[in-house]
């Protein structure tokens, strides 16, 4: 095997254990700086506190790093977890990871959710978490053999680090012949993980029917330069054992027969609910199109005629279809779409057929009609390459529209971006910032940096105005909003800012509710809304599963439940799934308590970090209302409406900054109204910190975490 | 040409020995859960139920556990599959079957020892 040429620069045998009731009760700790390996257990505590996934992830980062450590400190750790629930393979959407760090974008932890097979084969390995800290004196490759117990750090000289082909080579190195290529799976990032800060991490999984590798990201926050910057190219799990026991569930028969009626329920009701199996998550481009919330033009509008080009039956006409799509076994809901055979027109593998994992829809609306770049092919050519390259097609797709916007106002120009012309729709320009980017050059290199980091350089070194760039550039905590126009829906605005990692869709994703379907008026419908989803969101994120199959498939009947927006039969399906596998007891609400645990540790966690605060929690003005005289008139008529109607202003006769300008203070009232009533809900100060008694009635009055708040409440 | 079992249901007295027989075959057990073809009484005909190898849940597999003979039947790979039941969802005709504590789908293979205990020729194998 090729692999026995790498110099084994650590190893590290540990026993083989059957997983008991969804747990291996031990963890895996790995120094890069100094090469330990140890196993460290699993206790009660952090079963009982932190479930598993994300919380397991925190729990140990917390001890891992100290108040003052940067993303790009030695003890600052990656942390890979999996959750009870995690490689089970009856119930869809089961084979998530979670990834954390402390983000070089926003100082905090950040968490990712990406599915693939690393995570579930590392668990059925033997391990409920990976922690790694420490940083490489060269370049090597973490090796797990879950099926003879060891654990290598090994020597990687590798010149090739572009996922599309280091993934795949890694498989067929540590792989026992091509019909095991199955067992192996890959972490990896790529070039542009060297310097840029908006990059990620690419877990791999063999389609078996492609013959070829492919790639699901940890997205946001910039984990792929952590991992770099510790000297990873890359870790590699093989594990060979998987059957449908293998999480030694106390009940399969329940799982089983859960997961089959979930099935059933998708194979139904798919083809008329959101087609997830036959064009995945880019479905919703069509739609957000025709509800005026598409980001067009750095998130200024929300609606072109244009945009029916990147319509999802435009993707549709790219994926390969028919084919059994998930990114873990036994997810009928299938996702996962891909471009086979594209040919790039651009970079280093111009001409080379690739496959593309995607586009999903935020890399299509991302990467597409937030730069008006409108062909299909384009969006899926910055897909593969943000993909090999490790680069986040969301942080990308948004630091690029800031960009466009600013060489629109002037404030760059052709000098300053190094001859790249930045017009709106340039996807020429925008090949070219991407392949900077992975080269650590020129332009791209200051874009890799992300929106907050350019906000400043654009500021001190080319005298742009401070407040215009606060106002448009779309980040918040340091981190990059992903791809919804928020500005029409109050809960949404707070859904986005009120994430604790940043402006990320993955705790409330509130616009339908709010402004299509008007469910939740009263700021406290809305808090209560931003109290519930994202403590259920939270779940996934403990128990190792994906969030589609909970409300991308409902059940028929779902409309006429009490509570159809939280889909009541399919929390009643969590509830028994866990129960089947861990055999502990649960009812919906401790489910919401499991994460409010998790959720509030994680905010004491960035307030230690030195976030956490109010002012953390404050959009730019383009995530609340109209920045510009045009973008207000796009919508006259319905802003009009709202000065009189919403405020009591009668807009006649006022000139449109007068009426934007009173717009502006209404709608940021609203929304520290709305910040004020979520932080009731939540049982957090007004300052956004949680109340000592809140901690207490949840259980996580932990000696550590009160330490830290009366830090912050003194 | 493909291999399928053929059903007559007009000609079917539901005696249920087909049942009997198949499941005896596959698990070396007299339980009608545990058999590929299921006869189901109705006020009119029988019911009848019996993979006709359509090959729709092959497309399903995540493991390619599912494959197609070269008369055109579809085989459950054991040592392959990983008891998801996507194949036991998507089946059309509700013929890939599961029972009570059991780990795999399984299905029939159009094997015909249904054919030989059936009193009444109901069931016969065909080259489609």
């Amino acid at each position: 095997m090729e692999h026995k040429m790498r110099k084994v620069l650590a190893e590290f045998s540990y026993a083989l254990k059957p997983i008991e009731k969804g747990y291996n009760r031990r963890s895996l700790y790995i120094n890069l700086g100094d090469r330990v390996i140890k196993e460290k257990p699993v206790t009660d505590l952090m079963i009982d506190k932190f479930v598993g996934g994300k919380g397991f992830d925190l729990y140990l980062m917390w001890h891992g790093v100290k108040d003052d450590t940067k993303w790009d400190s030695p003890e600052n750790e990656l942390c890979i977890a999996f959750g009870p629930l995690c490689g089970n393979t009856s119930y869809p959407g089961s084979g998530k990871s979670i990834v954390t760090t402390i983000s070089p974008l926003t100082g905090i932890p950040v968490d990712c959710n990406v599915g693939g097979h690393f995570g579930p084969y590392t668990k059925f390995s033997g391990f409920d978490a990976l922690e790694l800290q420490g940083k490489s004196d060269e370049e090597v490759i973490v090796y797990i053999d879950g099926d003879k117990g060891v654990v290598k750090i090994l020597s990687a000289d590798d010149q090739e680090i572009n996922s599309h082909i280091f993934a795949e080579r890694l498989i067929e190195e540590f792989a026992e012949g091509p019909d095991k290529f199955q067992f192996v799976s890959v972490v990896s990032s790529g070039e542009a993980a060297n310097s840029a800060l908006i990059t990620c991490l690419n877990f791999s999984f063999w389609d078996k029917r492609r013959k070829v590798a492919r790639l699901k990201q940890a997205g946001r926050g910039g984990t792929g330069r952590v991992f770099r910057d510790k000297k990873i190219k890359a870790l590699v799990v093989k594990y060979s054992g998987l059957k449908v026991d293998t999480n030694n569930s106390v009940d399969l028969e329940t799982l089983q027969k859960t997961g089959l009626k979930l099935h059933k329920e998708i194979e139904a009701g798919d083809a008329t609910q959101c087609h997830m199996r036959e064009i995945g998550t880019a479905h919703l481009m069509e739609i957000m199109n025709d509800y005026d919330l598409l980001p067009i033009r750095n998130f200024k509008y929300g609606q072109k005629p244009e945009a029916i080009t990147l319509a999802s039956w435009e993707f549709k006409k790219l994926f390969t279809q028919g084919m059994a799509d998930g990114c873990w076994y036994g997810c009928s809901l299938s996702c996962c779409k891909a471009v086979d055979g594209f040919l790039p027109r651009s970079g280093p593998y111009k001409g080379q057929p690739v496959c593309v994992d995607g586009p999903e829809y935020e890399t299509a609306a991302g990467c597409g009609s937030n730069l008006c770049i409108w062909d299909p092919k384009d969006v899926v050519e910055l897909n593969f390459y943000c993909d090999t390259y490790g680069i986040d097609t969301i942080s990308f797709g948004t630091s690029v529209a800031f960009c466009m916007e600013c060489y629109e106002y002037g404030i760059l120009d052709k000098e300053k971006t190094g001859g790249l012309d930045l017009t709106w729709g340039n996807a020429e320009a925008t090949f070219e910032i991407i392949h900077q980017m992975a080269r650590g050059e020129g332009f791209g290199k200051i874009v890799g940096l992300g929106v907050r980091r350019m906000k400043a350089i654009f500021a001190d070194q080319y005298g742009a105005d401070p407040k215009l760039l606060q106002d448009i550039g779309m980040e918040a905590k340091g981190l990059e909003y992903s791809q919804y126009m928020s500005k029409e829906s109050l809960a949404q605005q707070g859904g986005y800012t009120l994430a604790l990692k940043g402006p990320q869709h993955d705790e409330a994703w509130l616009i339908f509710m709010d402004m299509v379907n008007n469910r939740i008026p009263t700021f406290e419908d809305k808090a209560e809304a931003l109290h519930y989803f994202p403590m259920f969101r939270t779940w996934f994120g403990l128990q190792g599963l994906c969030k589609l199959p909970w409300n991308d498939i409902e059940p028929a009947n779902n409309a006429e439940t009490d509570e159809p927006a939280k889909v009541p039969e399919h929390v009643q399906n969590y509830v028994d799934i866990y129960k089947a596998i861990t055999g502990k007891p649960l009812d919906k609400h401790e489910l919401i308590r499991q994460s409010e645990r998790v959720y509030n540790f994680q905010k004491v966690f960035c307030m230690r970090m030195g976030g956490g605060r109010r002012i953390d929690d404050m959009p730019p003005y383009r995530a609340v209302g109209p920045v510009t005289e045009e973008e207000y008139l796009s919508r006259q008529e319905r802003y009009d409406k709202q000065l009189t109607e919403k405020i009591g202003i009668d807009p006649t006769g006022k000139s449109t900054s007068e009426k934007m300008a009173i717009m502006r203070e209404h709608r940021e009232d609203q929304y520290r109204q709305l910040v004020d009533s979520v932080y009731r809900r939540k049982g957090w100060t007004p300052d956004g910190f949680p109340t000592v008694e809140h901690l207490k009635s949840i259980g996580m009055d932990l000696p550590e975490v009160l330490e830290v708040i009366q830090r912050y409440t003194k | 040409m493909k291999k399928v079992l053929k059903t007559y249901p007009d000609k079917c007295i539901a005696c249920h020995v087909c049942e009997s027989a198949c499941a005896n075959l596959y698990f070396r057990i007299d339980d009608p859960e545990r058999s590929c073809i299921r006869i189901t009484e109705t006020a009119k005909l029988p019911e009848m139920n019996v993979c006709n190898q359509c090959e729709t849940c092959v497309a399903a597999c995540p493991t390619l556990a599912l494959t197609i003979t070269p008369q055109g039947v579809v085989m459950v790979t054991k040592k392959l599959c990983i008891g998801c039941y996507m194949c036991v969802a998507i089946c059309p005709t509700g013929s890939m079957q599961t029972y009570h504590g059991g780990m795999h789908p399984f299905k029939c293979i159009a094997c015909g020892v249904c054919t030989k205990s059936c009193p009444v020729e109901a069931i016969r194998i065909v080259q489609e």
